[in-house]
């Protein structure tokens, strides 16, 4: 199993993912420059935080037409993993590949904190090492993470299960206060209707060492990692 | 011919403007307290090459449609200025 990191002239999170995957799961990992067209080799993809392209226009949406989003297009496509981390989860909504977008906080400031998650849905190929609304707590830092849809699209999303993390406060309460940035229904992470391709605001990946604050994030590198080698055994046995 | 084009790009009126909304408080703050419905959007201007004002319109909208804007939570406004024979 390989894992690729997406690494955009402004990705700022490329080498704590990179540090994440290899720490966390022991397994093969290489940076993707935004050039490369051709990423048949990775099972799992990972589109990092950061400001792509200066965030000019919109957060993520000159990353969107980067050769390497082909390529990312075509992995999705086959069913591949694809997990895209703030600015990489606005890469997502512009590139369509999850549904939705993400605008400038209601407050209109920078948000960087610790930020208690409640997961929504813990039977995902991410998320099955946690347990069902267990509460973790990520850091979040991001000035454009309010996450908006349709009504329509929303109750879609609520209907099929899409919605894998929603802001909470400490006791797994979803409320207004605990919402950092005015997204809808507190939505803190989703995933596309297929179910591999997930994109998240907070930071799984700054969780992955005591070093540097917790060791919440592990879970999701794990439990991603875990899955992946199910599907190869699988794969070896038809 | 060359067009010269002016491309609008604000929040659909469905999407809360913060910045929007907090402009109009400082607006009313200030004593402009007849001020209502403040929008903050973009404004983008650019010329193209084409054989006739629609079609410079309509390469804008594409644009539009393809980067300029967001057709999730932005609308967008294109006004093809003037035109001048290219030299």
């Amino acid at each position: 199993m390989k894992f690729g990191v997406v690494q955009f002239p402004g990705s700022n999170c490329d080498a704590d993912c990179y540090y994440a995957i290899e720490h966390v799961t022991g397994q093969e990992v290489r940076y993707v420059w935004h050039e490369e067209t051709e990423i048949g080799d990775l099972d799992c993809i990972v589109l990092p935080g950061g400001f792509s392209y200066g965030d000019y226009l919109r957060c993520g949406a000159v990353a969107r037409f980067s050769p390497v989003m082909g390529a990312v297009m075509t992995h999705a496509a086959e069913g591949k993993f694809v997990i895209g981390i703030c600015n990489g989860f606005q890469v997502l909504t512009e590139a369509g590949l999850l549904p939705g977008a993400l605008y400038r906080n209601d407050h209109l400031k920078f948000v960087c904190k610790p930020q208690h998650l409640r997961v929504e849905r813990a039977d995902l190929p991410f998320t099955h090492f946690y347990s069902p609304r267990q509460v973790v707590e990520f850091p979040i830092a991001h000035g454009e993470g309010r996450y908006y849809a349709d009504p329509e699209t929303l109750a879609r999303l609520e209907e099929n299960g899409q919605v894998v993390f929603r802001y909470c406060d400490a006791e797994g309460n979803v409320t207004p206060e605990a919402n950092p940035n005015g997204s809808l229904n507190n939505i803190a992470g989703i995933r596309g209707e297929g179910g591999n391709v997930i994109g998240l605001m907070p930071h799984p990946e700054r969780r992955c060492d005591r070093l540097i604050g917790g060791t919440g994030g592990k879970k999701f590198f794990k439990g991603l990692a875990e899955s992946l080698r199910v599907l190869e055994i699988s794969r070896g046995l038809r | 011919m060359l067009y010269h084009v002016q491309i609008e790009i604000t929040l659909k009126p469905t999407v809360m403007d913060a910045q929007g909304t907090t402009i109009e408080k400082a607006l009313h703050k200030m004593g402009h307290t007849t001020v209502g419905n403040v929008r903050i959007g973009k404004f983008v201007t650019l010329e193209i090459e084409a054989e006739c004002p629609n079609c410079a319109r309509g390469a804008a909208e594409e644009m539009c449609r393809e980067l300029l804007a967001n057709p999730i939570i932005e609308q967008y406004h294109v006004t093809v200025v003037e035109s001048e024979a290219v030299a």
